[in-house]
């Protein structure tokens, strides 16, 4: 979902987007936050013997779908390029953002994977600068992915360094 | 327990070798005097509080309490000063300290990036300075030796700072060129004019005016307005204290700065630490046309405790100045940037619904070496960051913005204080911006601009 905007920066055909898996370990993440909710709601029913009540799981339900869209956007709205230069990070549905960072100012790459990503074998690539509020980070990278990213990044990053 | 280093004289002539030295005998004295003065604020109040202990005969026992901290205290800090020392040597300035947990920090001499003398004021009853050494990179050590003589403290500072450029030993510092000096009588009623202490005094003296109208309103109003006209009193005693006789002075190897009522600082600030620029225009000092100039430099962030204070780095190039000696100061530090923007730096006017009140002065554009962000409204306040400086270039648009159709754009650098934040651009605008500055932040990295040789004349006072 390039906007027109993150379109004159960078070509929307340049993009890279995040794994499909990525989409998969968020909706299994949703899946398991809102399954839970549900089944409370559906628990207070039971237990709750007033019909207003009987709306509840319904309502959680409907809340869950706007989740599950939302995220959906967000996670068309990711995508990064690596120009000769520099990368580029787009992300948000609501807030969007583009970032782009210099391959010599990055100071060090971080790769991380949580419980889930990890199940789903998802690694998230940071990118860290000296600037504290650089935030170029692409999550859902198939492992092998994110390590090839990290070490091209690092090549580069070396090639390219600046001091402060 | 680690065995004590060998006895060492202090009094020996100062002399870079690999000797260890230690610190000045009377360290402990200045540093007590701050536990002293901890502990008196502490226990006078509670002592006095408690009369009828002291009656019981014999001492009360919260004054030996006081009294033990004050001993443990004393022999604590001579212990420190016993198991202290430092040298410089193997390309290194190194420190050892703490006698139950040994502390060694080995501070490559390359990497120092300044070093500053402060005298606290009870340092300077009994001759001692401070030396304080700020090296760069991520995770780099400070290094502090607290005391050394006030003779000593210029000597191993110009040591340190030849070693640091590969001179020899024995290079002086680099002289110094006087650049402004701020007079404490123009110092004193800027810093009143601020509208942190105007403000509540109008406040006061429109509440006096109400209290005939309105008792109740008038006198809260009278009384919330004298309690922060008191705290911006304080800062305004405060930055008397810290800014008083304050100098600027331009060496090779970047800006001086002699400031300090009680404490007296000597500090440089090295050009290449510079990360932006900020000039205030407060309210009213429009008026008078003065300006301040502030630094952002580059730090790691603080975790410990003990180092907080030695993070404390210079924020005032300039406290107060006419707005021409301002620019001209700015020249200095950042040669070519001209802080006033060209036609059509303002956003567009539908952004005025978007940003009511900052609109007046919103503007941000860039030239060939930096880019310029000014806001405020009350306190115009213009922010230039150089394109070499820069770290990274963000858009961001939110819902509202995009209604409006416009666009923000941050630029980041390594500083703590500040990122240059253009707000409320035309869309395509910010688009061309993020373009233009990560283009131009590459080739300015390429090629180092030069800085030049000598400096102008200083403008007369305005």
């Amino acid at each position: 979902m390039s906007t027109a905007v993150t379109g004159q920066i960078i070509d929307a055909g340049e993009l890279k987007r995040l794994s499909p898996r990525f989409w998969l370990a968020r909706q299994t993440e949703l899946a398991l936050f809102w399954g839970a909710v549900l089944i409370v709601s559906l628990v207070v029913v039971l237990i709750v013997h007033v019909s207003a009540a009987g709306l509840l799981p319904v309502v959680v339900a409907l809340i869950a779908v706007v989740a599950w869209l939302v995220e959906r956007g967000r996670y068309r709205s990711w995508g990064y390029a690596e120009r000769e230069d520099d990368l580029i990070v787009t992300r948000g549905l609501m807030f969007r953002h583009v970032s782009v960072v210099p391959y010599g100012r990055m100071q060090f790459i971080d790769v991380t994977a949580g419980p889930i990503d990890r199940a789903f074998g998802l690694a998230t690539v940071q990118l860290h600068t000296a600037a504290a509020a650089t935030d170029a980070r692409i999550p859902g990278l198939v492992r092998a992915d994110a390590d090839a990213l990290r070490d091209r990044l690092a090549l580069v990053g070396g090639a390219k360094a600046t001091g402060l | 327990m680690s065995p004590l280093p060998p006895p060492i004289s202090s009094a020996a002539p100062l002399e870079v070798g690999e000797t260890w030295r230690r610190l000045h005998p009377l360290s402990p004295i200045v540093r007590f005097g701050r536990v002293l003065i901890g502990v008196l604020v502490i226990a006078v109040p509670s002592i006095a509080e408690q009369p009828a202990l002291h009656r019981d005969g014999g001492f009360p026992i919260s004054f030996v309490v006081y009294l033990g901290l004050l001993v443990l205290g004393g022999i604590g800090g001579i212990i420190s000063w016993l198991v202290t020392r430092w040298r410089i040597a193997e390309g290194n300035l190194q420190i050892e300290t703490g006698f139950i947990r040994r502390q060694s920090l080995r501070i490559p001499l390359a990497r120092i990036q300044a070093v500053d003398v402060i005298s606290p004021l009870s340092g300077r009853f009994l001759g001692l300075a401070e030396v304080r050494v700020v090296s760069a990179g991520r995770g780099a050590e400070h290094g502090r030796l607290a005391y050394l003589t006030a003779a000593q403290a210029p000597v191993v500072r110009a040591r340190l700072l030849a070693l640091a450029h590969g001179l020899e030993v024995s290079t002086p510092e680099p002289a110094a060129l006087p650049l402004l000096h701020v007079q404490n009588g123009l110092l004193l009623p800027a810093l009143l004019m601020r509208s942190q202490v105007l403000g509540p005094i109008l406040i006061a003296i429109a509440a006096v005016a109400a209290i005939a109208a309105a008792p109740v309103v008038g006198a809260g109003a009278l009384g919330s307005a004298i309690t922060v006209l008191v705290i911006s009193g304080l800062g305004v005693a405060r930055a008397f204290n810290e800014d008083f006789d304050f100098a600027i002075s331009e060496a090779g190897d970047g800006v001086r700065l002699d400031r300090g009522l009680l404490q007296r600082r000597h500090e440089t600030i090295p050009y290449g630490r510079i990360q932006a620029v900020r000039l205030v225009e407060p309210l009213f000092w429009r008026a008078f046309g003065w300006a301040r100039l502030e630094v952002d430099v580059a730090r790691q962030s603080v975790s410990r405790e003990a180092d907080r204070d030695a993070q404390q780095v210079a924020r005032t190039l300039i406290p107060v100045a006419s707005r021409e000696q301002a620019l001209w100061l700015l020249a200095r530090v950042m040669p070519d940037a001209y802080p006033d923007p060209p036609p059509g730096a303002g956003p567009p006017s539908r952004a005025r619904l978007k940003a009511p009140l900052s609109f007046h002065f919103l503007a941000a554009w860039f030239g060939q070496r930096y880019v310029y962000a000014r806001t405020g409204r009350v306190q115009r306040s213009t922010i230039i960051v150089p394109l070499v400086k820069v770290q990274s270039v963000r858009l961001k648009s939110g819902p509202l913005q995009r209604a409006f159709r416009v666009a923000t754009v941050d630029v980041d650098t390594a500083g703590r204080r500040w990122q240059a934040s253009a707000r409320c651009r035309d869309e395509h605008e910010a688009v061309e911006t993020v373009r233009h500055i990560s283009e131009r932040a590459r080739l300015s990295r390429r090629v180092p601009p030069p800085r030049p040789a000598n400096p102008v004349p200083v403008p007369a006072a305005g």
